[in-house]
């Protein structure tokens, strides 16, 4: 017999007294009352409280904010899918080659994304109650080793894809796609509990809110 | 109304005068107390150490006890007795494949109260200095045993009743939770583990300079004083239920030197 | 609704890292003589209880989210096989390979045939409780395979040779400085000047790793939750070391128990708020990686699961203990266990440590396998990790239950019955009728003599030692309640020997019983 069927063999007969499957019940909230400016400054308290940067801006500023926060980083990486008005502009004239595209047809490999400094992607939903930002891999975000490798992500959320609490966010997520749930920048409390922000995933995360 | 009283073993045994002043409180009160002989133990140590089998005697013992119609409700001065009849005796009853001892141990668990929670909940006690004439001048900690507060969900209740008592100083005790560290045979088997919680339960009371804890289950309590006894100290313990039928007339006998709350020491 | 149709097997038990060596009573004794652990575990417990009860009672619906918590496991459970069917199916067909492990050895040579396959010597390796439990990294080992630790703890515990500690926070039996220690003797390169600061620490981490992720080919994981609608794979993290093995390498191996499976998507939305306030505290932990079989252009192709039995089954088949199942490996209830916070993890002598190990271990293992039967008696019983389980596991009832079973499996094998046999039998005897209490309670006199001028007893023989190690026994009274009552309270008497025998024919068989042997 194979190792399948033993296994669940074992557990249909481990399971011989028939327990009964129970209802769910879903009482917990599912909806949050919270309107728009609310959802803002709650996300950014929580944003703020796990040592990430947070900023809210009219849509219009934020390539004005993008050029500023990339300063002075040699390089950075851009998904293809990014939105253009983003990295355009009076801003981003000079950039040349500072600048990396990251597509499907056109990877980059780790060991170039180990060389850049910084990464710039859009996001699919964030959590306000919980200050989690959820990127999908959809164009704007790029595949998933780009947020993670470079040392400094710069996250941009649209004021309108902030959701108030969990339930709300995973209801509008395809939960197929490779998703990445984020909340802060990396951190580790191993040693002695005591927070660190920054391990191995990007030290610094920086979160532009556009209005 | 008319009340059984439920002793417990080590009660009955051990602190006869626990026993005494829940009978004299509920007297107080205008009721009629009753005490069913055939009454002995509710078994916890048993089922708690794993000896279920040696347990359903025991059990339908109690059950035998108290499933008569000549009392309203059964009160015990101890939370972790009352959290057993309640919760274990209708599984002993089941373990053994006895449904109909499993139906009437659970009618007798619904109508089995803790002290605290038959004062409060049923008799409307909420001021123990007005109602019962509760007097107790010494500086007092208290500890919330864990059956009480985890199983029976007792909430402020006994600490309401301690702080309406005429008279008694109450200082808060650092990690209340925490257990004692009693557990039954646990603290025999685990003895080392025991110990180690005893300890630092023994050192918060001692921080508050109380010279009396008190608590609503006589096993922890005598686990406590065991604990303060052995380390030389001069603090005691005490039921509750010996503090709320103290009385200014007839005040509760303690031993050790007490600190009056006035801050004079009295033997 | 699965009806099992043909013999039913016997429970088959767990095997690898699941079984103390030694009774707890005795690692316990040694590890309370370790000043430095008690002081770390003390600070680190209390720092992580009070984070976990600020952000529990900031939702007003948490105890919503645990019953839904809780009911959802329970369902997971009751539908298990056809679950795991439609999980497999659903994996498979977006290009995931399922492997099916019965045991640890079974595991262990999987994982190793998958790494074999692909020339890799070195696999790079996200913290899992699984691959903990089957022992996989030394079974590599033997295989001339190396896997690195990359949580910063894990990795602290391997470079160490040590063994993990705690579900969650593994090194936190130690404190910085020998941290910082472990690093300047075992990590290559260290920078002799390594100061003792956590952040500094975790650098020299992420400097040491960083390589071993850019160039790693094969990843090993565990999994936290399997959706059974989609055939998604979740794994929680904090380090970012989870997203690097889950990222960048071309083949992933993710090894999980059966009982991890939630049914749909929707119930993700319960447990991504249950685990991270009941594990480390936080709203949120700071990264949470999803997918779902292979993505084209996102991720490693080769993506195998390896889902493990390993005494699952069997703990399955225990009706009383089977909801230890549910546990989400959240580390709530030995962060507030009193056992737990002086003993450490290692007293345990098992993967799974604290409240929900002094189960689940015996449950995988069978009681009577090792030591592992004293585990259950590893607790005061005083209900604190019931009240913290995210997924309300009733910890304190499964416990006396397993007692029950360890009692039961030594009845009548030994040639002698041991004290606490002799002791409860008697106890049964004498705490089954008032009048035979009636009667012991007439040698209090006795016990009076016994305590002497102090008034109190101070030594005990026998188990009841144990007692006295540390408590005295006050002297008895002169006489019992009851015979206060019966002699100076003239209070009708009821029920019991006087009233009308309206038990049952079973209880008062009972009660007959001990009288024939009382000889009454």
């Amino acid at each position: 017999m194979s190792a399948r069927e033993d296994i669940l063999g074992r557990i249909r007969s481990a399971l011989r007294d028939a327990p009964v499957a129970p209802q769910i019940p879903r009482a917990y909230r599912t909806s949050s009352e919270l309107d728009h400016d609310a959802l803002i400054h709650l996300l950014v308290d929580r944003l703020v409280d796990y040592k990430a940067r947070v900023c809210v801006l009219d849509a219009a500023e934020v390539p004005e904010r993008i050029a500023e926060l990339l300063a002075d980083a040699r390089s950075y990486v851009i998904p293809a899918g990014l939105d253009p008005d983003w990295t355009a502009g009076p801003h981003f004239a000079p950039d040349g080659d500072r600048r990396r595209v990251d597509s499907v047809s056109a990877p980059l490999t780790v060991a170039e994304l180990d060389g850049v400094d910084a990464v710039v992607t859009g996001s699919a939903v964030a959590v306000a109650e919980t200050g989690t930002i959820i990127l999908d891999g959809s164009p704007n975000q790029g595949r998933r080793a780009i947020s993670l490798v470079p040392d400094y992500h710069i996250c941009v959320v649209n004021a309108a894809d902030i959701a108030g609490i969990l339930p709300e966010a995973l209801r509008r997520i395809d939960g197929t796609r490779p998703l990445t749930m984020i909340s802060g920048p990396s951190a580790t409390s191993d040693i002695e509990l005591e927070r660190v922000e920054g391990v191995h995933g990007p030290r610094i995360l920086d979160v532009i809110i556009a209005r | 109304m008319r009340i059984a009283l439920f002793a417990t073993c080590i009660v009955d045994a051990m602190y006869p005068r626990t026993a005494q002043a829940t009978v004299s409180i509920l007297e107080r009160l205008g009721h009629e107390v009753v005490f069913p002989s055939g009454q002995a133990c509710c078994g916890q140590m048993h089922v708690n150490s794993g000896y279920l089998k040696e347990a359903v005697p025991v059990v339908a013992n109690h059950v035998h006890a108290f499933d008569t119609k000549d009392y309203d409700v059964a009160v015990a001065p101890s939370g972790s007795c009352v959290a057993s009849v309640k919760h274990q005796h209708p599984m002993v009853a089941r373990s053994c494949g006895d449904t109909a001892l499993e139906a009437r141990a659970a009618a007798v668990g619904a109508r089995t109260y803790e002290l605290s929670e038959l004062l409060v909940d049923v008799l409307g006690v909420t001021d123990a200095g007005a109602q019962l004439g509760s007097y107790f001048p010494h500086r007092v900690t208290y500890h919330p045993s864990c059956h009480g507060m985890r199983l029976l969900r007792l909430g402020d209740r006994q600490a309401r009743l301690l702080r309406s008592v005429h008279g008694i100083e109450l200082a808060e005790l650092p990690e209340a939770d925490q257990c004692c560290g009693f557990g039954g045979t646990f603290s025999m088997k685990n003895a080392d583990v025991s110990s180690a919680m005893l300890e630092d339960k023994t050192a918060n009371i001692r921080s508050t300079g109380a010279a009396l804890c008190t608590g609503g289950d006589a096993s922890c309590l005598m686990h406590i004083g065991g604990g303060l006894s052995r380390q030389g100290s001069d603090v005691t313990t005490l039921h509750l239920a010996e503090i709320l039928a103290s009385t200014a007339e007839a005040p509760a006998s303690v031993t050790g030197e007490i600190r009056v709350a006035t801050g004079k020491a009295t033997r | 609704m699965s009806t099992f149709l043909g013999m039913p097997s016997l429970p088959v038990f767990g095997t690898g890292n699941l079984h103390a060596a030694e009774s707890f009573p005795t690692a316990a004794h040694r590890e309370l003589g370790n000043a430095q652990l008690r002081a770390n575990l003390g600070h680190a417990t209390h720092t992580i209880r009070d984070k976990r009860l600020q952000v529990v009672s900031e939702l007003p619906d948490w105890e919503q989210l645990r019953d839904a918590g809780s009911a959802i496991k329970e369902s997971v459970m009751a539908r298990l096989p056809e679950l795991l069917e439609q999980f497999e199916q659903n994996f498979t067909a977006r290009g995931g390979v399922i492997h099916w492990a019965r045991d640890a050895g079974e595991a262990n040579d999987i994982v190793a045939g998958l790494i074999r396959d692909t020339g890799e010597t070195e696999v790079v390796k996200v913290k899992s409780m699984a691959t903990q439990e089957i022992g996989l990294n030394e079974y590599l080992e033997e295989q001339g395979i190396t896997a690195f630790e990359t949580d910063l703890a894990e990795l602290i515990v391997q470079l160490d040779h040590d063994k993990p500690s705690h579900i969650l926070v593994p090194a936190i039996h130690k404190n910085r400085t020998e941290i910082r220690d472990i690093f300047l003797r075992e990590m290559p390169g260290a920078d002799p000047a390594l100061t003792d600061n956590p952040a500094v620490l975790a650098m020299a981490a992420r400097a040491h790793l960083r390589r071993k992720f850019l160039t790693a080919k094969v990843a090993v994981s565990g999994a936290n939750f399997a959706l059974a609608d989609s055939g998604t794979l979740a794994v929680v993290e904090s380090e970012g070391n989870g997203r690097m093995c889950l990222t960048l390498p071309e083949t992933l191996i993710t090894v999980m128990g059966v009982e991890k499976l939630l049914p749909t998507w929707q119930d993700l939305e319960v447990f991504m708020q249950l685990l991270p306030r009941s594990s480390t505290g936080e709203r949120m932990n700071p990264y949470t990686s999803l997918w779902t079989g292979v993505t084209d252009g996102d991720g490693p192709r080769n993506v195998h699961l390896v889902l493990l039995d390993n005494g699952r089954s069997a703990a399955l088949a225990d009706e009383m203990g089977r909801s230890a199942l549910h546990c989400i490996r959240c580390s709530a209830c030995m962060n507030v266990c009193p056992v737990y916070e002086r003993t450490g993890g290692h007293a345990y002598g098992s993967t799974y440590p604290g409240p929900i190990g002094a189960i689940l271990s015996p449950l995988l293992t069978g009681i009577e396998s090792e030591e592992n039967s004293s585990l259950p008696y590893a607790s005061s019983l005083c209900g604190a990790c019931y009240d913290a389980c995210p997924v309300k596991i009733n910890i304190p009832d499964i416990l006396v239950h397993l007692r029950s079973v360890d009692v039961d499996s030594k009845r009548g094998k030994k040639k002698l019955p041991s004290q606490m046999d002799v002791g409860m039998k008697a106890a049964s005897w004498a705490l089954s009728s008032g009048k035979r209490l009636g009667l012991v309670e007439k040698g209090l006199p006795l016990g009076r003599l016994a305590a002497g001028p102090d008034h109190k007893i101070t030594k005990l023989p026998g188990i009841a030692a144990g007692w006295t190690q540390s408590r005295d026994i006050p002297a008895p009274p002169q006489k019992s309640f009851r015979d206060w009552w019966a002699k100076e309270h003239h209070g009708p008497e009821t029920g019991g020997t006087n009233a009308p025998a309206r038990g049952t024919a079973r209880a008062d068989a009972h009660l007959n019983a001990q009288d024939k042997e009382d000889g009454a």
